[in-house]
């Protein structure tokens, strides 16, 4: 048994539980510290992902290969970020407690486990050791109704998509006698296999995933659950879990599910046009900038979730280019977002952007470029996912998905132009309280990628087209 | 890269990239407002000079005898798809480069006092357009083009919603989602013809035959997107309020270049590439064609605004331009081209015209000028020569264009040449009508009385334009001479392409 294998998922649990005691141990609260060695865990662990071998472990319930490592890092990425976005935040809202780094880490150990993991068990451990940590940080301001009432909603729910899930994994498990993958994969390669309970049973997993995913109709949750939580919660929400949630996804339906893709391709196809004309016409009675990027990452779970329902490795490849800018943007909206801050308070409407262009011009120039990539339109990274999911789905005939797709997003453009022109057009407002490093330094890093992914696609849609292939091999 | 073009340096992305470069200079200017202004504004003069002086290259080492693209650049993107950073220009998008390089100086210093606030925004925002106007134009990649092509949706947005009129908001909304609509629905023809080809450069999918069945389904997404641009009627709503809300220098551009967008993505791609859908619509965008004129015309006449009525006058003559190019005749693609150009220069002269009575009244109601050759002679005379050149008077840059359509729309049907022609009557009919009330007649208003004639930074504005419309006028040929080849090679192509037999798939 080779147990190394999962080194970085392992590295990364200690680590957090060495910060934990470290964190009770020491007094005052030494949260600044406890986040620094959290971000170095992480820093770490993403050099261990990248110094990872290839194989499977744990009697093949756990496996590494080049997709896990592509989707851990960005997963990585995302956890870093809202890490670093948390820092000052917390210590504003008088929440800074070393609790919160330990928290990121664990969740990000789960998400890791349902990147690697080849076993629906697997899958469900690492989905819920994601999820409880998640519970916990979105009611992290524990004083505040709105966000104790959102880790409330979130937790409700969550455990009923979890019971779910689970249920959907007993019935696989019941009609196939196994629930590992690469077994599952062989069973169902002979019509003989396939059975009706299986088929329902996999409904029922993918009905739990497009949960996590927040996709329609799953996605209620998400409007309440991101406007309450701390922004820097809603952060980590909007990146890296939807990446882990995709990563599940797609291993689930491509590698045990390979074999009956008729039957899951017209259910990814139903959520995938429902979460974009849901996330493009909903966004635009909102008010709340959290709420509008709730429904934002619907419909874009949605543009993600086009190449999934395309199926081949250029559709995978699509949903991998896809994740990746996503995160980027992600991760710089909220810096932005927190960076609203007048005479100590933290803002959140739509209306509280007005003329930020005269009052602080790079803060605005950030926030257009992410809501113009949103929108899709180049030479920002956005418009390079899009592209890339709507190839496949073009070469393989789904118009209906592609027409849509296009249309919806000229309906998404609506909304992000809107907020550029309450910040250009609109008349200056009072200044924003001066905004800290580490907002600047996250905005500043996801506004780079953005910008500049065109100048260099070729390195990433590499590593892309390498992950896809794995599923394929 | 791939050998050393006729310029010896990759001039087009020196030409496309510099004014990026500008940009980017004038944000690093801080110190105090004004300040930053004037370095601002001079910034941006420099920068847009020393790239048109650069651009004089192209017209000098053109080769005209050559059809195909010139001045190549090709470097590695993305291979695995196919796709490269290719730049290269033909006959046809030769001179589109240098009117977006002769345009953005003139623009930059028509706007030298009518913008006072957040001048160094607006600098950035022009010196960006010109490299997405002269990217697009130099694209010899799809998707090279189609970045640029959008991307010139965010500079223009702005522009329009920065420094706009009072209905800016709606403006650029407007002009924003309409245009993104249609190029979005583009890219899905653009998708599916990438996907066909397995490359997106554009030499080779002009050689590339496409299924029948398939032309039809890309004509009309292709159609979706420039014909918005164009604008043609009935999707030329957005423009009237683009151009009465924008800023000068806005409209300037506006109607110079970004107009021209559209007719040259029917020559660029539908045309060629698409030979057989583009002779099944022909009768089709003949008729759109003459509406336009017709129609427009009508309401231009109608108009109390100097600004939409030019604008819906745009609409008249670029309805004239595609009537041109669907005509798949050297004469009738010869003058759709030139009446392009000319219209680049000549409505962009009259938005200027516009904007120098409106700086000095701040309004551009019709009915509240009168009069103002006793005031302004010198105003006059430069109105008159560029309503004139409107209008399509021989020996001015308008007569040429639409006398070539003319001749190439006789040869396909007497029909079209005489509703055609009506244009040119309607035409001569608003735009007089126009000068006859702003110019002639008695000044009644007190404010005109002390309105003051042409500064000499106008003169400076002007002069380059009535320079090329004169010259456009009387020895057409030097421009004509270099889309020349690249216009016959294009009507033998076609007319190759009709006579092969027919591919497989079935027209619907």
């Amino acid at each position: 048994m080779n147990w190394t294998m999962a080194m970085p998922e392992i590295m990364l649990a200690v680590c957090a539980m060495a910060i934990l005691v470290f964190g009770v141990l020491r007094k005052p609260d030494p949260a600044f510290l406890c986040t620094m060695l959290s971000l170095g865990a992480l820093v770490l662990a993403g050099v261990l992902v990248l110094g990872s071998d290839v194989g499977s472990a744990y009697r093949g319930l756990f496996v590494v290969d080049g997709f896990a490592s592509y989707m851990k890092l960005l997963i990585l990425v995302g956890a870093g970020l809202s890490a670093v976005l948390a820092l000052d935040y917390n210590v504003q809202e008088g929440i800074s407690r070393f609790e919160f780094p330990v928290l990121i880490l664990l969740s990000t150990v789960g998400m890791m486990v349902m990147c690697s993991a080849s076993s629906l068990m697997t899958l469900y451990m690492g989905l819920e050791l994601q999820s409880l940590a998640l519970y916990v940080l979105c009611a992290f301001a524990r004083d505040e109704l709105r966000s104790a009432e959102s880790g409330l909603k979130f937790f409700v729910l969550g455990a009923l998509a979890s019971g779910l899930l689970l249920y959907g994994i007993s019935l696989t498990y019941g009609f196939a006698g196994t629930m590992q993958f690469g077994e599952l994969f062989r069973a169902l390669a002979t019509p003989d296999g396939v059975s009706a309970g299986l088929v329902v049973g996999m409904v029922f997993v993918v009905a739990g995933l497009a949960f996590k995913l927040s996709a329609v109709p799953f996605h209620m949750w998400t409007p309440d659950v991101y406007e309450g939580a701390p922004t820097p919660v809603t952060a980590f929400m909007s990146t890296a879990p939807k990446v882990a949630a995709i990563a599940l996804l797609l291993r689930a339906l491509e590698v045990p599910f390979g074999h009956i893709t008729p039957q899951w391709t017209q259910l990814i196809v139903l959520v995938s046009i429902a979460s974009m004309l849901l996330g493009s016409l909903a966004a635009i009675g909102q008010f709340n900038i959290k709420r509008l990027m709730a429904y934002s990452s619907i419909g874009h779970m949605g543009y993600a979730l086009v190449g999934l329902a395309v199926g081949t490795a250029d559709g995978i490849r699509g949903v991998l280019i896809y994740m990746a800018t996503y995160v980027f943007m992600s991760a710089g909206v909220f810096a932005c977002i927190i960076a609203m801050r007048r005479r100590g308070r933290q803002l959140e409407k739509i209306g509280d952007l007005a003329g930020l262009a005269r009052s602080d011009p790079g803060l605005a120039l950030a926030m257009a470029v992410f809501m113009f990539s949103m929108a899709g339109i180049p030479p920002f990274s956005g418009f390079f996912g899009k592209l890339y999911v709507f190839l496949p789905a073009v070469q393989s005939g789904y118009w209906t998905l592609a027409v849509i797709g296009v249309l919806t997003s000229v309906v998404g453009a609506f909304y992000y132009l809107r907020v550029i022109k309450v910040m250009y057009f609109d008349p200056a407002e009072p200044a924003f309280d001066p905004r800290p490093a580490s907002l600047s330094f996250v905005a500043g890093v996801g506004a780079l990628v953005t910008t500049l992914f065109f100048v260099f696609p070729a390195p990433l849609v590499a590593a892309a087209q390498q992950a896809a292939r794995v599923l394929f091999g | 890269m791939t050998g050393v073009n006729a310029a010896g340096f990759p001039i087009l992305s020196l030409l496309t990239w510099l004014p990026l470069v500008g940009g980017l200079f004038i944000m690093t200017v801080r110190g105090e407002e004004s300040v930053v202004a004037s370095n601002a504004r001079w910034a941006a003069l420099w920068t847009s000079l020393i790239v048109f002086a650069i651009s004089l290259v192209l017209w000098a080492k053109f080769d005209i005898s050559d059809p195909g693209f010139q001045f190549k650049e090709s470097l590695s993107w993305m291979p695995e798809f196919g796709v490269g950073y290719r730049m290269g220009v033909d006959g046809i998008s030769v001179l589109f480069v240098l009117l977006s390089t002769a345009l953005t100086p003139i623009c930059i210093l028509a706007s030298w006092d009518s913008i006072t606030t957040r001048v160094r925004e607006y600098m950035l925002a022009f010196l960006v357009l010109e490299t997405m106007m002269v990217g697009m134009f130099a694209a010899q990649d799809f998707i090279v083009f189609y970045m640029f092509f959008e991307g010139v949706l965010i500079p223009m947005f702005l522009i329009i919603g920065v420094w706009g009129g009072p209905r800016r908001v709606y403006a650029s909304f407007k002009f924003f989602l309409y245009t993104l609509a249609g190029s979005i629905l583009m890219l899905l023809a653009l998708l599916a013809i990438w996907y066909r080809a397995g490359t997106t450069d554009l030499a080779v999918l002009m050689q590339t035959p496409l299924p029948v069945g398939m032309q039809f389904w890309l004509f009309l997404a292709f159609f979706a997107s420039f014909a918005v641009k164009v604008p043609m009627w009935p999707v030329h709503t957005w423009l009237p309020d683009a151009h009465v809300e924008a800023p000068t220098a806005g409209s300037v551009i506006l109607a110079g270049v970004l107009l021209k967008m559209g007719a040259y993505g029917f020559f660029r791609f539908s045309l060629p590439m698409l030979p057989q859908a583009s002779q099944q619509f022909a009768p089709f965008m003949f008729t759109l064609g003459v509406v336009a004129v017709i129609y427009t015309s009508l309401v231009a006449l109608a108009q109390t605004d100097m600004k939409k009525l030019i604008a819906y006058s745009s609409v008249a003559h670029m309805g004239v331009v595609i009537i041109g190019i669907f005509t798949f005749n050297a004469q009738g693609l010869q003058g759709a081209l030139f009446q392009m150009l000319s219209h680049g220069v000549v409505s962009a002269a009259l938005f200027l015209c516009v904007g120098v009575v409106y700086d000095r009244i701040h309004t551009r109601d019709i009915a509240r000028y009168g009069g103002l050759a006793q005031r302004m002679p010198a105003y006059a005379i430069v109105f008159m020569l560029f309503t004139m050149a409107s209008v399509g008077l021989p020996g001015t840059a308008g007569f040429v264009g639409e006398f070539l359509v003319l001749v190439g729309a006789f040869k396909v049907s007497l029909y079209l040449a005489y509703l055609g022609s009506f244009g040119m009557i309607l035409g001569a009919a608003y735009m007089l009508y126009l000068y006859r009330r702003v110019i002639f007649g008695v000044i009644t208003r007190d404010d005109l009385r002390g309105i003051l004639d042409l500064s000499p930074r106008e003169v400076a504005v002007f002069a380059p334009l009535i320079l090329l419309t004169l010259w456009m006028g009387i020895y057409p040929s030097s421009f004509t001479q270099f889309f020349d080849a690249t216009v016959h090679a294009m009507v033998e192509s076609h007319t190759a392409a009709l006579a092969a037999p027919k591919l497989a798939g079935i027209a619907p």
